[in-house]
């Protein structure tokens, strides 16, 4: 496998509606910011590989087709990948991929969702006949599997509250966010409107408008850009089906032998001290516990412990920070999420995440899931080439 | 890209209308077929797994996540998706493969576009400001694609119609999954009827749900199951500019460059196989790729005689991918393409080992 | 062009209407035909060493991802695997929030399928919960699954944790 390297990261300004530019003008800035950002122009890349959640969010069947001219396609390669809300992270992936093949040296990927375009719950629900329409969406989906972690684990009831607060604080210091909220409290948050019990209202994702981009480049012009190189050390996807019986909903196998097959390729046998940070994609406060679980940095029922300890917190101190940049409870353009998560963890690893860095980060974990919870993509990043 | 190998390639029936089977049911029977084979099982006993679908072929968002079910994969797997033709799920798994990371990989890709009413839904692939709520469906702009080449005196309508011909007989002589074959005559397709002017019904392909699947793998990993099987020596796929006024619609320039790239010229093409949903851009895709009589082109009839929207361009390497296991042939080209007019195409090289 | 060009357009709109033509599938189509006649009906691929029931069957055995060839007849009670409570409204629905959608495995399958629950304290609904079947009047059966209105708790004992989605047609008290 030939080695790659982040070179460039682009993202925009996240919002419940970006009014002020089309689809096409959204990717094009996530990317312009990108190659700014490697010191590239259009003619330096060689293909691009982009990614979505479903298409029925905007109503823009394959959109590629639609983007080719707003991304400097017109004679390159071009790729779609679709894995559900994984997608940020497996189209990293699959635009890594093409490098580290060593059939291409520079790559740019790019994901978007411009929820304002379209009404997202009904994308992700849209009555189909024979089945009861229970109005339930992504939150109702997974509040059961939520309720099951908590009967498992005996987490104590604020574990929620204290992610949503955590993340939002966070947050407040990475200016690109769709929620701002500074002075956020455990109150506030549990006054906030139940909506699937055990899930309050400030306690899930927005649904926002955003586009995120990477630069990717082989070893050889990895150093070109006015960047320090981020190296990719591991990446993995894994795939379950929806329902099978006997499926762990709480803790997936899919989810455990994905961050096994990463963590294998980066050399880490302890994450939580081998890893200076992760950005996992959290779109539900209880998720924090469940994936600390999953991605093998806390013993199974423990997860809550880290949480409640502060250990993931950034302005307690932790050890092991979890979503920095405010995570997907504080921006959620669905399709690029996972990509945010991913580049995130590569801004903290080259150490310009501004208010939100990690002091001295040199190794993070990038994670992406969807469907129901059965895709996942994950990343590891250093700045150590091996 | 390293050569990789074909080893394994089955396809459904096209039909108008599968109503009876949901995606899962379309899926299962393919790919039971393509691993069986070789031997496998299902999708544990490859390194890979990837596919090509679009949800709004069947009005369904995540059409792809029940294609999950159809794979055996519990334990699970390494897997992935893309919302094009399968062909470039292969393509994602040739690199996947080419990076060391799997030695083989399932293709599969399935469309059931009969839910829908095809060429409007995909008036909705176009520009979401400017050009889709005008509604163009994708039938009027290969039409004004034709014009051109009528206009410019590049092609007749003879031509065209004797492309219909060649394609009925040829998936009569040769392929037991046609939707459309038959014997008929130039002057007897002449005598029809303009539908969406110049085109007539019959220059544009069939509306098909169906599926298809292959099994693909380095070559020594080939070796070791012991069955023949076909080398793609060369791949590549090139995007064109959306604004079709900014097109040259004569000739297919990405095309073009796709088949330099993958090195179609580096010898004789004795079949070619070209995913043309109108009989024009069969014309102009042989054009682009550099074919002359010599070739044999769609032996399968192509997808005038069958179209499995997202998985018709997987098929058609497959079929030739057939011809060299079968031993008919050394080297052959086949190509996907995806988008209004052609917007963009992928070519492959396949060779004999 | 005037000179003032305007307000800056922020949107359009331009509604997609589609007209598909749904159909169920096979395996699907065997289930509803039960549904229709007041029946829960799973299905399972008698020649796959894990014999797992799904329902409503999607047709295949996810786990092994070959089809599911057999009919395996479930009954009306089925076990809370999880469940939520929902404040948000169902539009064109009677059932006010907040109200609990669940998770439940019927008595002799190994999956659970979304239905709501109602004729119960929220407050009290709990894993491991017995609850039954409430069917429409049959004169509205139709080939859907609201042909149940929804699942109420039954006066039965907890099924334990390890046991739910392992119930068999028999019922849980049949087999203590």
């Amino acid at each position: 496998m030939q080695y790659a390297a982040v070179t460039g990261i682009g993202q925009t300004q996240y919002k419940a509606r970006r009014g002020d530019v089309s689809i096409a003008g959204l990717v094009h800035e996530a990317a312009r910011n990108a190659l700014d950002d490697a010191g590239l122009d259009w003619n330096d890349i060689e293909a691009v590989i982009i990614g979505k959640a479903p298409d029925m969010f905007e109503g823009v069947i394959m959109p590629e087709i639609y983007l080719a001219d707003a991304l400097g396609c017109d004679g390159k390669p071009m790729l779609r990948v679709h894995t559900a809300g994984s997608v940020g992270g497996s189209t990293a992936l699959v635009a890594a991929s093409h490098v580290q093949s060593g059939a291409f040296r520079r790559v740019l990927t790019v994901t978007f969702e411009k929820q304002s375009e379209s009404n997202a719950m009904w994308a992700l629900s849209n009555p189909q006949p024979f089945s009861p329409h229970l109005n339930a969406g992504a939150g109702g989906y997974f509040a059961p599997i939520m309720r099951e972690y908590i009967r498992r684990s005996g987490a104590p009831r604020d574990t929620g509250i204290k992610v949503a607060v955590k993340d939002r604080l966070h947050g407040a210091r990475n200016p690109l966010n769709h929620l701002q909220m500074p002075d956020i409290s455990m109150q506030e948050v549990e006054d906030s409107p139940m909506l699937w019990d055990p899930i309050r209202f400030l306690e899930s994702c927005p649904s926002s408008d955003g586009a995120c981009a990477m630069v990717i480049a082989d070893e050889g012009l990895a150093n070109d850009g006015p960047r320090p190189p981020v190296w990719i050390r591991g990446g993995a996807m894994r795939s379950e089906p929806t329902m099978y019986a006997g499926r762990d909903e709480v803790n997936p196998q899919a989810g455990r032998d994905c961050v096994a097959d990463v963590y294998a390729q980066a050399g880490i046998d302890n994450p939580r001290k081998q890893l200076d940070c992760a950005e996992v994609y959290v779109p539900f406060s209880w998720y924090e516990p469940m994936w600390l679980e999953n991605l093998g940095f806390a013993e199974e029922g423990e997860g809550w412990r880290l949480t409640m300890e502060g250990a993931t917190s950034l302005d307690e101190g932790g050890d092991i920070p979890w979503n920095c940049s405010g995570g997907v409870l504080c921006s959620n353009p669905i399709g690029a999420s996972g990509m945010i998560r991913f580049a995130e963890a590569a801004r903290q690893v080259r150490g310009d995440a501004g208010e939100h860095q990690v002091d001295g980060a040199r190794t993070a974990l990038g994670h992406a899931y969807g469907g129901g919870a059965q895709f996942y993509a994950m990343w590891v990043v250093s700045t150590d080439k091996s | 890209m390293k050569d990789i190998a074909v080893v394994s390639f089955a396809q459904s029936d096209c039909r108008r209308d599968a109503g009876a089977c949901n995606e899962v049911e379309l899926i299962m029977p393919v790919i039971e077929q393509a691993l069986q084979e070789v031997g496998l099982r299902n999708s544990q006993d490859v390194d890979f797994t990837c596919s090509g679908s679009c949800d709004y072929q069947q009005g369904a968002a995540f059409a792809f996540v029940m294609g999950v079910d159809a794979l055996g994969a519990v334990p699970p797997i390494k897997e992935s998706h893309v919302e094009m033709d399968a062909a470039w799920a292969l393509y994602e798994s040739m690199l996947k493969i080419t990076m060391g990371q799997a030695e083989s990989a399932l293709i599969y890709g399935f469309g059931k576009s009969s839910p829908g009413e095809l060429p409007t839904v995909l008036s909705q692939q176009l520009d979401p400001y400017y050009l889709a709520p005008l509604w163009v469906d994708s039938v009027s702009l290969a039409a004004l694609q034709a014009r051109v080449l009528l206009d410019r005196g590049i092609i007749s309508e003879q031509d065209m119609a004797a492309v219909v011909s060649r394609s009925r007989a040829n998936a009569k002589a040769n392929n037991p999954h046609a939707q459309l074959a038959g014997d008929v005559s130039v002057e007897e397709l002449l005598a029809e009827a303009e539908w969406v002017a110049p085109l007539r019904k019959h220059d544009c392909c069939p509306i098909s749900d169906g599926a298809s699947a292959m099994v693909i793998a380095t070559v020594e990993r080939a070796r070791s199951w012991g069955r023949p099987f076909a080398v793609i020596k060369g791949i590549d796929h090139r995007m064109e500019s959306h604004n079709i006024g900014a097109r040259d619609l004569a000739r297919s320039a990405s095309t073009e460059l796709a088949a330099e790239k993958a090195g179609v010229a580096n010898g004789a093409v004795e079949v070619a196989e070209l995913y043309a949903p109108f009989s024009h851009q069969e014309i102009i895709l042989s054009r682009a790729l550099g074919l002359d009589d010599s070739t044999e082109i769609n032996p399968s009839g192509g997808v005038l005689a069958g179209n499995l929207m997202m998985a018709s361009g997987l098929s058609r390497i497959g079929e030739v991918a057939r011809h060299i296991m079968n031993g008919d042939i050394r080297r052959g080209v086949a190509h996907a393409t995806s988008g209004p007019c052609l917007q963009h195409n992928l070519v492959a090289v396949l060779e004999a080992a | 062009m005037s000179e003032d060009a305007g307000e800056h357009i922020t949107a359009i709109e331009t509604p997609v209407y589609l007209k598909y033509n749904f159909t169920a599938g096979q395996a699907t189509t065997r289930f509803l035909q039960q549904v229709r006649q007041g029946k829960l009906v799973g299905q399972r691929r008698p020649e796959c060493d894990c014999g797992n029931v799904y329902v409503p069957a999607r047709g295949s055995c996810a786990a092994c991802g070959l089809p599911t060839t057999e009919e395996v007849e479930l009954g009306d009670k089925a076990t809370v695997q999880s469940f939520t409570i929902v404040w948000i409204p169902i539009p064109n629905n009677p059932i006010q929030p907040p109200y609990i959608v669940a998770n439940l495995v019927p008595d002799g399958a190994n999956i659970s399928f979304i239905h709501l629950m109602s004729e119960c304290d929220n407050d009290s609904v709990h894993i491991g919960q017995r609850v039954e079947a409430v069917w429409k009047p049959e004169e509205e059966w139709d080939y859907a699954m609201d042909n149940i209105r929804y699942f109420r708790p039954l006066d039965e004992p907890d099924v334990p944790i390890e046991m739910i989605g392992k119930v068999p047609l028999a019922g849980w008290e049949g087999e203590a």
